[in-house]
């Protein structure tokens, strides 16, 4: 992984929406009011959500001034980390975990997948269909390796014949439904039903 | 003071201090990368690791406070190991082209590697490769040698006062760049290539020239602004190559701005090497005896009261006396050196220098600026009164409108009604400066200028003065001089009889009084070319020359020794770097030619003469390099007159100010981009 890069068409404004206003307010009043710039990082985030997931330009210099913040220091925080989009993604947003215990359980089959399903490299949007995908570091729910995080949603437990289903609804805009692929109920174990003598959730 | 012991012997260190400074004082030097005494603390490069007792592993010693009973310990294997390793982790990434980098022979990482480098390297992998940054016509960067130390962005963040350069990218893919790789828009720019330990920001313009072991380095003073920053210039053969800062506390700390550092260019350029002498109205290479044979002619075909001189704004103080008698023996008094007609009153000392100087500015608790903009003026100043303001928060008020002036100010008008109601007290701003106990007040030429210019800085004097603001401890009336020589040719009385506070020079020029008008590396001066006759003594092909009918070459500020007087009234010593261009002589060797020639020979002074003559002339003079003495307050009530007007601050063309500057190709770039960003807002 490389400095991501800023997209190369910028669209020339940004401004929060109404809704969006109000939720700053809340987010500004945790924060004291001489450090105002505290709050870059929810911002930053609300920009992302609002403007298709992805923080244009437009949107950083708009929160650098919304906090009398510099330019750079803004652009410092939305490079450096790695879960805010700084180019388009797919309205269907797939984010392959390849960390240790994913990979050990097949994720680089999934990834595999993705280049043959969605597109030949990360952070392209599909012809067909409106995805995008790209390797992650650990998501967090190695329990249920190998997984994949679709804009808000965990689908784990996969194996390639599911990838491959899950992809092409992905395709046809009509998606699965989150969670375990092999009928776990979260993370409960997977045949015996019992932990600590009583009837596991 | 409590006591730490370094390498078993114990020193007492101030509180405050951290571990790397109490070892300064230990004398034991401790190798760093991204500590840096004039910055904030950062502890990224961990060059800097000690052994401490009871610590089971080395400590970063920058970024340690020193207590009371630590042991510390630089000498020890474990030290060493720990040093070995983070070097070995620092070369890991860096490319191995010393040999064409322009740090080499001046990089810390190739000192430091000497002592803590591995030969072999370990590290089997690809090296790291980033792209070139853009960041404007005076900085190269070459990113791949970057050890990610973060000076620079600390130096614009916090000196500058320009936050522009950060590090974007995380990890391995960290990378130091500006916002969108447009160029710095700081008169400081430029420092941050002395603050890289590495070759990875290093100087555009110097890219390639010369190595530092083939330099003759010579201390001297810079002459673009008044505030006299110390330089070092650099000269390979006879060329200036490139002027440093030299560290100097007291006015400049350790930087300098960009038009100090990268004017040396203009000094090979446009240069005069011959007389010329202007026949069928075109200027034709000329001998010496030619030229001052005309001018002896052109002299004694006038009367004296029609010979009037005018001296520029980088000639030095040995230069200025040797004019000021040449034109003695002429029997002339009409010798002037403002650019603009504005009221200074030579009086006494204290009125046309910094008086509570630029060190000074760091104890004030309120800063009043008055038709100024330090930014443009005295860069370094400004970098002070930022300091300053960073520090202490002290509130910081303008009349008339500077524009960005890096920090945070308020404008509390901008007409010299303003001025009237505070020194009046019928204004709120009064009580403020009343309460104040250090206040300063800079008053800038451009409010000077105005008719109302000698009532605003006598009126002001009396307010301080009656407050008990100007005493034996602090004097917060200051004058903001534009030129390097101003302070000095008034403390020599270039200014002479007549009314010397707006001078009669302007309006007899204007009615063409004069018939014969000798420039002595005037460039700034506007004139209405008429049938007088008018002689340019200078370095180059400026302003000067081209309405000149005779020229005689002479030398820049880099070819010849010279006193020059700061704002702060400070005499420090130029020194000779390099020769004058072609048959070009020093000013005042110029001047006994032609005393020769006039058949004065008694008037003849050698160098030496003059400048004993200049610190004897000098008035408070105490030593050279330092403050001027303190003069006793003489109360002395000169009437003004008080008009209506606003206070309209003159704009500096910043990098165009005086003919070395205009003849530089690297001003000129930095000039064109900043006039793009004005025109529409961007640049790049």
């Amino acid at each position: 992984m490389s400095v991501k890069k800023v997209h190369d068409n910028q669209p020339k404004e940004f401004k929060f929406s109404n809704e969006n206003l109000k939720k700053v307010e809340e987010i500004l009043k945790r924060y004291p009011e001489t450090n105002k710039k505290s709050a870059v990082m929810p911002l930053l985030y609300l920009a992302q959500r609002q403007n298709d997931n992805w923080i244009p330009l437009a949107a950083m210099k708009y929160i650098a001034n919304y906090l009398a913040m510099p330019y750079i220091s803004v652009y410092e925080v939305a490079t450096f980390y790695t879960m805010y989009n700084l180019a388009p993604v797919g309205k269907h947003f797939i984010q392959v975990c390849t960390t240790t215990p994913c990979l050990l359980r097949g994720a680089d089959k999934i990834v595999k997948l993705c280049k043959e399903n969605i597109s030949p490299n990360e952070n392209e949007i599909s012809k067909k269909g409106n995805c995008s995908w790209m390797e992650v570091e650990c998501l967090g729910a190695c329990v249920s390796a190998p997984m994949v995080q679709i804009n808000d949603d965990y689908y784990e437990d996969l194996d390639e014949k599911s990838t491959k289903e899950i992809l092409t609804s992905l395709i046809n805009n009509k998606p699965l439904k989150p969670g375990s692929y092999r009928g776990r109920k979260n993370t409960s174990p997977e045949k015996i039903l019992i932990s600590n003598g009583e009837k596991h959730a | 003071m409590p006591k730490i012991t370094i390498n078993g012997k114990e020193i007492e260190f101030e509180k405050g201090m951290t571990v790397l400074q109490a070892c300064e004082l230990a004398d034991v030097e401790i190798p760093r990368f991204c500590y840096h005494e004039k910055l904030s603390i950062a502890g990224n490069c961990r060059m800097c690791l000690v052994e401490m007792d009871k610590s089971p592993k080395p400590i970063a010693s920058c970024a340690m406070p020193a207590t009371e009973g630590m042991n510390i310990k630089t000498n020890t294997t474990l030290v060493e190991k720990a040093r070995k390793g983070v070097m070995e982790f620092l070369l890991a990434n860096h490319p191995l082209d010393c040999p064409v980098c322009d740090q080499g022979g001046e990089c810390d990482l190739q000192d430091q590697s000497l002592y803590y480098g591995v030969d072999k390297s370990r590290f089997v992998e690809n090296k790291r490769d980033v792209k070139e940054k853009y960041m404007g016509p005076l900085i190269k960067t070459q990113m791949t040698r970057c050890i990610h130390c973060t000076r620079c962005v600390r130096f614009a963040t916090e000196v500058a006062g320009v936050p522009e350069i950060g590090a974007i990218g995380r990890g391995e893919n960290m990378e130091i760049t500006t916002y969108l790789e447009k160029s710095m828009e700081s008169e400081l720019s430029a420092n941050v290539i002395d603050l890289c330990p590495v070759g990875a920001l290093t100087s555009k313009p110097y890219a390639f020239e010369a190595r530092p072991w083939e330099l003759k380095k010579t201390e001297s003073v810079d002459v673009m602004d008044s505030v006299g920053s110390n330089i070092r210039v650099d000269t390979y053969n006879w060329e200036v190559k490139r002027i440093l800062p030299r560290l100097n506390n007291q006015i400049n700390e350790e930087w300098i701005s960009d038009k100090t550092r990268y004017s040396c260019d203009g000094l090979l350029k446009q240069r005069l090497d011959v007389p010329y002498i202007k026949k069928n109205n075109k200027l034709q290479k000329s001998s010496w005896d030619e030229a001052i044979n005309l001018i002896v002619d052109k002299i004694h075909s006038v009367q004296p009261n029609e010979i009037a001189g005018h001296i520029g704004d980088m000639i030095n103080m040995e230069n200025a006396l040797s004019f000021k008698k040449f034109f003695k023996s002429l029997k002339s008094e009409n010798l002037e050196f403002r650019e603009k007609n504005f009221y200074i009153n030579p009086d006494e000392k204290m009125n046309y220098i910094f008086n509570s100087s630029i060190a000074g500015i760091e104890d004030s608790d309120l800063i009043l600026l008055v038709g100024t903009n330090p930014r443009h003026e005295a860069s370094i100043l400004n970098a002070r009164i930022r300091k300053t303001f960073v520090q202490k928060k002290i509130p910081i008020f303008s009349i008339g409108n500077p524009g960005d002036l890096t920090y945070e100010y308020e404008i509390i008008g901008d007409s010299t009604e303003d001025i009237k109601k505070i020194v009046n007290k019928e204004n709120d701003f009064s009580q403020k400066l009343l309460s104040a106990k250090k206040p300063i007040i800079i008053i800038g030429e451009s409010a000077l200028e105005l008719k109302s210019g000698g009532y605003i800085f006598e009126e002001f004097k009396k307010f301080l003065i009656k407050n008990n603001l100007i005493n034996e401890n602090w004097n917060g009336l200051n004058i903001l001089v534009q030129n390097a020589s101003t302070v000095g040719l008034l403390d020599l009385k270039i200014l002479q009889g007549k009314n010397t506070r707006f001078s009669s020079f302007f309006d007899d020029l204007k009615n063409r009084k004069f018939k014969l008008l000798y420039l002595l590396g005037s460039d700034n001066l506007e004139i209405q070319k008429n049938d007088e006759f008018i002689i340019y003594q200078g370095s180059h092909g400026d302003r000067g020359a081209e309405i000149a009918d005779l020229i005689l070459p002479s030398a820049t500020y880099t070819e010849q020794n010279g006193l020059y007087e700061n704002l702060e009234g400070r005499i420090q010593e130029g020194k000779k770097a390099s020769y004058p261009i072609g048959e070009a002589l020093e000013d005042w060797k110029i001047f006994n030619r032609i005393i020769k020639k006039l058949g004065l020979k008694d008037k003849i002074a050698k160098f030496e003469e003059l400048r004993k003559e200049v610190l004897e002339t000098v008035p408070n003079f105490s030593e050279i390099n330092e403050l001027p003495k303190k003069s006793l307050i003489k109360t002395n009530n000169i009437e003004t007159s008080f008009y209506s007007e606003k206070i309209f601050i003159r704009e500096l063309d910043y990098y165009y100010t005086n003919s070395i500057s205009r003849s530089s190709k690297t001003m000129s770039e930095c000039r064109q981009i900043r006039q793009k960003i004005k025109k529409d807002g961007t640049n790049n």
